[in-house]
């Protein structure tokens, strides 16, 4: 018999005991593997897997905010950049691919106020994180925003809302709250598979048809006034967007005159009186990306961010200290779990002393009784310590669906954390920490005086 | 993790005849209030190998500490305690403990099964701790030779106490000893089992040429024996040089 057979048999002895003890340690290491799974999914959802592409291109103002409008489309976009400034982009030798976003508007609140995001088909067709491509559930349907009103929905709001592929549904304009509903109706031509990321999220309208809806145009002057201002550096660009504003005004003038309040609206719009929210682009490489940027830093027109960098910078100084604070306190309810393990080792040592005593006499050695406590204490800490790692993974599988269908979180169970590498060596520390005092106890038993006991 | 023993070639000394040899052994302990306690003075006690032989005297004469010290669970004060031609007491504690593991059996008053192993378990654990082979077919025939091959994996707790001291007295030749030390081993058995018990440990040392002492304070127990020592005739505390608490 070894060591650890004489120690399990010490532990099974006393069951009601060690099952107290192990269950304090398995909880805290449950706690904690729960703590790093989530950590691990907001870690992947805000740094990696969010976007797949290289800048993020908005009016200029907080880095912050155009990220977690544009890319996790949870507070209101800063401002609008023209449609014209995005064809400016397409033709940019350094960019590879640039995707224009349109933010603003929601669905209804009873269907869950889901952003609305004008794009147009390349966003789908460029991955949608890294090495990842969108994929569209098993329905009937062009899966393509071919059609003006067409709209592609993420798996969170067809889940929401029982949507599939034919569905109609409405928008409203501006914030979330708002009542001024749109009267078009769109159609649904696709259910996104889910992604772990905002799109789950998101309602992906034909970007043209953003801008035929009501109240999605400024006033003329107002255009003028800021095409002025934004091209004041680049004469040509300005005189084809005043020329175009020019046309515009007299073709709504002549419907006016000939009694047709559609001339000049809709469709019918020009490129000039459109803007996007932001631009998602691509860079031929990481030169190109930094020189772009640090071009449109000096630049009073736009600015371009990394997609992550902010989030980053975020999650280390606000979010990362809460899962620092929560891994702690994990930690500490394993160390005070620890505590539970010495306190009832050495209560039973009083009760084992006569044993302690037999094996002596049998020719155990001091070092021998020294080494079954501890390895009584290590098994107690590792045997606790391995049914709350599975039972804690146990449950990330387990509930993994509703917490994502409740907060978008896509949880991978069985990815362990590189925290958790080093779970069972701290434990298998902690079990020779509390038992070290017990053990020593053992090691400096009296024999004839336990045999007399 | 195997239990580690420095396997000690014990081998057997020059006084081959002689399985005990005590020689001016002096045992005292240290009271409480400072006086010295003796307990054992010996100036010669011996054993031939295979002999059988009845210790009795008084209560708190001295008996336990004697087989303590012939053991090595504690040193004498002086003197030697040789056992198979090695004196135990010149031993370091952890050659003390692998040489009580090999050579020496006991067979306990109150039996010290442990509670959390089962029959063959508890014989099999006195094995691992003399760093031989664990053999479960030896473990296994010395239980049926107690007549307890029907009990192998019951716990103690499961057993009646005659059963329990068989076990122990299976235990006690594990090892295959030379000296088999037997504390008052039937005196909390009850009559029908004391016949039973004395009989199987008298008989099993001398189908395997194990040297007993046995402790008891029943002249009925004693009667059976061919040699009764009275440990009052050989033994006169005295006032030891040094004292110690034990071991």
């Amino acid at each position: 018999m070894n060591l650890f057979q004489i120690a399990w048999k010490s532990v099974r002895q006393r069951k009601l005991a060690s099952a107290l003890t192990a269950l304090s340690v398995s909880l805290g290491v449950m706690l904690m593997v729960v703590v790093l799974v989530i950590s691990g999914a907001v870690d992947s959802a805000f740094n990696q897997r969010s976007v797949a592409y290289d800048l993020i291109v908005g009016a200029k103002g907080s880095s912050l905010q155009l990220v977690m409008s544009s890319v996790y489309r949870i507070q209101p976009p800063i401002a609008n950049l023209p449609l014209m400034y995005f064809q400016q982009l397409q033709d940019d030798k350094r960019i590879t691919k640039a995707v224009p976003m349109a933010f603003g508007d929601y669905t209804k609140p009873e269907h869950g106020s889901f952003p609305i995001v004008g794009t147009t088909n390349d966003y789908f067709l460029n991955d949608y994180t890294s090495g990842r491509q969108f994929e569209v559930e098993d329905q009937p349907g062009s899966h393509q925003l071919d059609g003006l009103y067409n709209a592609i929905i993420g798996s969170q709001v067809a889940r929401r809302n029982g949507w599939k592929v034919g569905d109609t549904f409405n928008i409203v304009h501006g914030g979330a709250d708002s009542e001024d509903v749109h009267a078009e109706d769109f159609e649904i031509v696709a259910v996104l598979k889910q992604t772990g990321t905002p799109n789950d999220r998101s309602v992906f309208l034909n970007l043209e048809a953003v801008y035929t809806l009501d109240g999605h145009q400024k006033p003329i002057d107002e255009v003028e006034d800021r095409l002025k201002k934004f091209y004041a550096s680049e004469p040509d660009l300005l005189l084809k967007a005043l020329t175009e504003l020019d046309e515009l005004r007299k073709k709504r003038a002549k419907g006016l005159e000939i009694g047709d309040p559609t001339m000049g609206y809709g469709l019918d719009t020009p490129d000039a009186m459109k803007e996007v929210t932001a631009v998602f682009v691509c860079m031929k490489s990481a030169f190109n990306a930094i020189s772009f940027s640090s071009q449109l830093k000096n630049d009073s027109k736009a600015m371009a961010v990394n997609p992550i960098k902010p989030i980053q910078n975020l999650m280390e100084t606000v979010v990362g200290g809460i899962q620092k604070a929560l891994i702690v306190l994990t930690g500490m309810i394993i160390v005070v779990s620890g505590i539970s393990i010495f306190v009832s080792i050495y209560n039973s040592m009083s009760d084992r002393k006569r044993e302690i005593g037999i094996m002596r006499a049998l020719g155990a050695r001091r070092n021998s009784v020294f080494s079954i406590v501890l390895a009584e204490s290590g098994l107690l800490c590792v045997g606790g310590g391995v049914i709350g790692w599975v039972t804690g993974h146990f449950l990330a599988v387990a509930f993994a669906p509703e917490v994502s269908a409740r907060t978008g979180l896509l949880l991978d169970g069985w990815v362990v954390h590189p925290y958790e590498i080093w779970l069972f060596p701290i434990l298998l520390a902690l079990g020779a920490f509390v038992g070290f005092i017990p053990a020593m106890t053992a090691y400096r038993t009296n024999v004839a005086d336990a045999l007399n006991n | 993790m195997v239990i580690k023993t420095h396997k000690h070639p014990f081998q057997q000394g020059s006084a081959l005849q002689m399985s005990l040899r005590l020689e001016h052994v002096q045992k005292a302990y240290a009271e409480p209030d400072g006086n010295v306690l003796p307990v054992l003075n010996i100036e010669h006690y011996e054993l031939a190998q295979g002999q059988q032989a009845a210790l009795v005297g008084s209560s708190g004469g001295g008996k336990t500490t004697l087989l303590n010290v012939i053991s090595g669970i504690m040193v004498p004060d002086k003197g030697k305690v040789m056992v198979a031609g090695h004196d135990v007491a010149a031993f370091p504690e952890q050659v003390r403990d692998q040489f009580r593991a090999e050579k020496i059996g006991f067979v306990f008053q109150t039996f010290n099964l442990l509670p959390a192993f089962t029959a063959l378990e508890n014989i099999l654990l006195g094995m691992s701790f003399s760093g031989g082979k664990v053999d479960r077919d030896f473990a296994v025939s010395l239980l049926e030779r107690v007549g307890l091959q029907h009990r192998l994996n019951h716990l103690p707790s499961k057993m009646s106490v005659g059963e329990q001291q068989r076990v122990s007295v299976a235990r006690s030749l594990a090892n295959k000893p030379v000296l088999l030390l037997a504390d008052e081993p039937t005196a909390n058995v009850d009559p029908s089992n004391q016949e039973l018990i004395l009989n199987l440990i008298r008989e099993t040392c001398l189908e395997n040429e194990v040297t007993l002492l046995m402790v008891t304070h029943a002249m009925e127990v004693a009667n059976r024996f061919d040699r009764i020592d009275t440990l009052s005739d050989f033994n006169q505390p005295a006032r030891p040089a040094t004292a110690e608490a034990g071991s």
